[in-house]
């Protein structure tokens, strides 16, 4: 496959930025899209330029490092991460345009690679439980039922990429703090800390500069993860009735 | 700051009053529906013109009233502070953006839909709301009683074809207007359960269709009664 990149470059923080075309060429179809994008980067390299910058890790799906938006959707065509999306997806001698996520929140640190460190802060604020030191507790210990333990597992399953974020039209992170809140909320552990964990996670994200959300469901459908809207609605529940019923003055 | 107003600053909290509001004003229509429908009745506008009057003769009726105006200005004075929010969270936009394949046009234009219903509205006040307060009315008398002979006015106004399109069309606007904002605003109320939400889609679905239609065709109807 030859295929013509058009790329978000970006020197710094402060840089205007803007895009640049790429040529590439020999690209298989069974390359993901992160080893076409290494393709590049050694042409780059070999010519003496600054290679793409782009945000990855694990590159198995699941650690929720890398990001993107290609041709209009983040993490491209497929309901997947980057890192898990083929050029099969892709047709042989098609313009592709690759930008960094989009958000207030989100600076762009360097061409595609976008600061997330703001759902680092949201996290702290609230997404953790009270666990004793001392032995291993003995497994099962506390009965939760199957139906809850899945529920909160579907919610846990978010890997805090933030597609959520850059596909929503207002930049909202309401999926991903949902999603956040939701897996300890419904668990027996989460429920020391679980007015107090929805009244914080929700000002941080606040005070972070994300949007707020209109439902259009955008995030969910974009989510690699699948994560459903049902968490918002709960996340809702949660912090209304926190905030009637906490000390919290 | 107290947690009250805490509450209703953050972004839920805003979010909240919009729902609420948009709820409200939901119910608003349909009794403005049942009402405005009598205009049809072959009665020359007989229980049009009482039904006008006993409403607006009512106490309670002008406490709701007070409240509908002051409902929808929340609506939308809030719905702007939400807006203004969500352009500053996204200050640069995508060079190339899809967002047709993960949501319907609705949702993501509200905001435009919802000003096109606020310019239908000021003018849908001025010409009979204003008139109805303040205007010189003609008179109709039914056993004895003297009314405001609203019917008039209004039969007079839907003989005009550019008036019946402007109404025609801000109603396909709150159609698609309410085809979002109906289900959305119970799923910010948090009330989303897997037995009640899909019946709540489809009844917002219907309704967004039948609502609007039905308030369409009194101006349809009246401009052919007027040929």
């Amino acid at each position: 496959m030859n295929l013509t990149l058009k790329i978000w470059r970006q020197k710094n923080k402060s840089d205007k930025g803007g895009f640049k075309d790429y040529k590439v060429s020999d690209v298989s179809k069974d390359m993901s899209f992160l080893e076409m994008l290494d393709v590049l980067n050694e042409q780059l390299s070999e010519k003496g330029e600054d290679p793409v910058h782009f945000d990855h890790d694990c590159r198995e799906g699941i650690c929720g490092m890398c990001s993107l938006y290609i041709n209009g959707k983040p993490h491209g065509p497929l309901q997947t991460t980057t890192c898990q999306l083929h050029m099969r997806s892709f047709n042989d001698g098609e313009t592709i345009t690759i930008e960094p996520w989009r958000a207030t929140a989100f600076p762009v640190m360097k061409d595609l690679v976008v600061d997330r460190s703001s759902f680092d802060r949201i996290m702290q604020a609230g997404g953790y439980v009270s666990v004793n030191t001392g032995g291993v507790p003995d497994a099962n210990e506390i009965p939760i039922p199957k139906r809850i333990a899945d529920e909160a597992f579907d919610a846990a399953t978010c890997i805090g990429c933030g597609a959520c974020v850059a596909a929503c039209k207002n930049a909202s992170a309401m999926l991903f703090t949902s999603a956040k809140i939701s897996q300890l909320a419904l668990l027996p552990q989460g429920q020391v800390e679980r007015k107090e964990r929805a009244e914080r996670m929700i000002a941080q994200m606040d005070a972070e500069g994300f949007g707020a959300c209109t439902n259009t469901g955008a995030c969910s459908i974009e989510c690699p993860k699948g994560i459903s809207l049902t968490n918002i609605a709960r996340m809702n529940r949660e912090y209304f009735s926190a905030v009637v019923s906490s000390e919290n003055v | 700051m107290s947690w009250v107003t805490k509450t209703l600053n953050s972004t839920l909290g805003k979010k909240l009053l919009m729902a609420l509001t948009g709820l409200f004003l939901i119910l608003f229509l349909v009794v403005h529906l049942a009402g405005n429908l009598q205009l049809l009745l072959p009665d020359e506008g007989e229980s049009f013109n009482i039904y006008a009057q006993t409403m607006a003769n009512n106490p309670i009726i002008r406490v709701v009233s007070i409240g509908n105006f002051a409902f929808i200005l929340i609506h939308v004075i809030w719905s702007i502070l939400l807006t203004r929010a969500n352009k500053k969270a996204r200050p640069v936009n995508y060079a190339v953006s899809k967002a047709g394949t993960n949501s319907t046009w609705a949702s993501r234009n509200m905001g435009i839909l919802g000003t096109v219903i606020l310019l239908f509205l000021i003018i849908h006040l001025r010409g009979f709301w204003y008139e109805f307060k303040f205007g010189e009315i003609p008179t109709a008398v039914y056993d004895g009683v003297t009314y405001k002979n609203v019917f008039l006015i209004i039969a007079e106004a839907y003989s005009n074809i550019a008036y019946v399109a402007v109404y025609v069309v801000a109603m396909a606007f709150l159609a698609f207007h309410l085809s979002h904002g109906f289900a959305s605003a119970f799923q910010t109320l948090g009330l989303n359960h897997v037995k009640y939400s899909p019946l709540i889609q489809k009844v917002g679905i219907g309704f967004a269709i039948i609502v609007p239609a039905l308030f369409a065709l009194i101006p349809i109807v009246m401009y052919i009664q007027s040929l």
